[in-house]
């Protein structure tokens, strides 16, 4: 294999296997991400099925505080399961911000683009 | 593998800001929990509870995945074999479950909905039982109609009526066609990526049982799979918020 980046760090080798003791290391840390996220579900599960976003009819006034609470869960979900599970969290910084940065600007720029234009239509159908 | 991952997200980032794009526009949008109630074997009445199963069930085989990754680090046969089996396991509940939810949305309520001369929910009801026999018309966000005769008289001559959902019409949002079509993409389109992923994460089972990646002294390829299948757990996390949750 012609990598020099691999001469100078042995981690990225194909061959780079652990012993059992930073196994078990990492498997604490699997399971704790494991508890986070059940966590997570199940508060969203119980919030969404125990308050309402109508009541008879009237809406709930409060209910954009739970919707940014459970974009805000989503997104600290997709955190652990992409930095965690897929250990990109692990990974070299440069190649972490190649992934992400490209693709978090185009879904921002992208939802920002989408519903500004979902919102100007909507004002002219309903008039 | 990441190069694919993030080719793929950003079809999936289109589908949801499609998605999102229609909720804006129409405003008022079906809520989650009023239309994925049912619960197998148990029937309705139970917001949320199965497709929270689901995505925990997701979630669950993508821990599974992990620690098979983490065992083929330690070269640890054995231990890949078991939680990849765990995770295909996983994954095939979760492919099973979605049909089982698509049923349930193709089907629809029992007796479905009718147009009426209401201004409420633009005239749109869904018929309801009511305790001692006899209907009810539910013009959801908790407005009803209870008066017999009015019933009786609205459903004598509807006028119009949908039961279930296809990619024309659905009882859940009889003004907006577009939800059921976006439901049927995006949760079908996700589907299929679990699909796929079981398949694969078989293929790399059925390897590891035949030693392909003892004679290569690594399991690289198990975590390769594994970035896929995390990926599918990923978009169902977004999708469970958005088409469930909010």
């Amino acid at each position: 294999m012609l990598r020099d980046d691999l001469d100078l760090d042995k981690e990225y080798a194909l061959s780079a296997n652990h012993d059992e003791e930073h196994g078990k290391a990492l498997r604490k840390k699997i399971w704790k991400v494991t508890a986070i996220l059940t966590a997570i579900t199940i508060v969203e599960v119980i919030t969404g099925g125990s308050i309402k976003q109508y009541y008879e009819g009237v809406p709930n006034s409060s209910w954009w505080i739970i919707k940014w609470a459970f974009i805000f869960l989503t997104l600290v979900k997709a955190g652990y399961i992409v930095l965690s599970f897929m250990h990109l969290g692990d990974e070299r910084k440069n190649f972490r911000y190649m992934i992400l940065g490209p693709y978090i600007l185009f879904i921002l720029y992208l939802i920002f683009h989408l519903f500004t234009e979902a919102t100007y239509w909507g004002e002219i159908i309903h008039q | 593998m990441w190069f694919f991952l993030v080719s793929d997200a950003l079809t999936f980032g289109g589908l949801l800001c499609t998605y999102g794009y229609f909720r804006h526009q129409y405003g008022d949008w079906p809520i989650g929990e009023e239309v994925f109630n049912a619960m197998p074997f148990l029937g309705n009445g139970f917001p949320l509870l199965y497709v929270a199963l689901m995505t925990f069930i997701l979630i669950v085989s993508s821990v599974t995945m992990v620690l098979a990754v983490e065992a083929g680090h330690r070269l640890d046969k054995k231990g890949v074999i078991k939680w990849l089996t765990l995770t295909v396991i996983g994954g095939a509940f979760f492919v099973g479950s979605q049909a089982w939810e698509w049923y349930h949305f193709i089907h629809g309520s029992h007796y479905g909905v009718i147009l009426t001369p209401e201004l409420m929910n633009d005239g749109w009801a869904t018929i309801r039982d009511v305790a001692g026999g006899g209907f009810s018309l539910d013009y959801g966000h908790g407005q009803m109609i209870t008066d017999p005769a009015l019933v009786s008289q609205y459903m004598a001559e509807p006028l119009g009526a949908i039961q279930g959902a296809n990619m024309i019409e659905n009882e859940y949002a009889p003004m907006i066609p577009q939800f059921g079509n976006l439901f049927f993409f995006i949760t079908g389109f996700h589907g299929f990526h679990v699909l796929s992923g079981v398949v694969i994460n078989l293929i790399i089972l059925i390897n590891v049982k035949k030693g392909v990646y003892d004679e290569r002294g690594h399991f690289e390829m198990v975590e390769k799979v594994g970035l896929y299948w995390h990926f599918v757990d990923l978009v169902w996390v977004f999708v469970f918020t958005f088409f469930y949750l909010v």
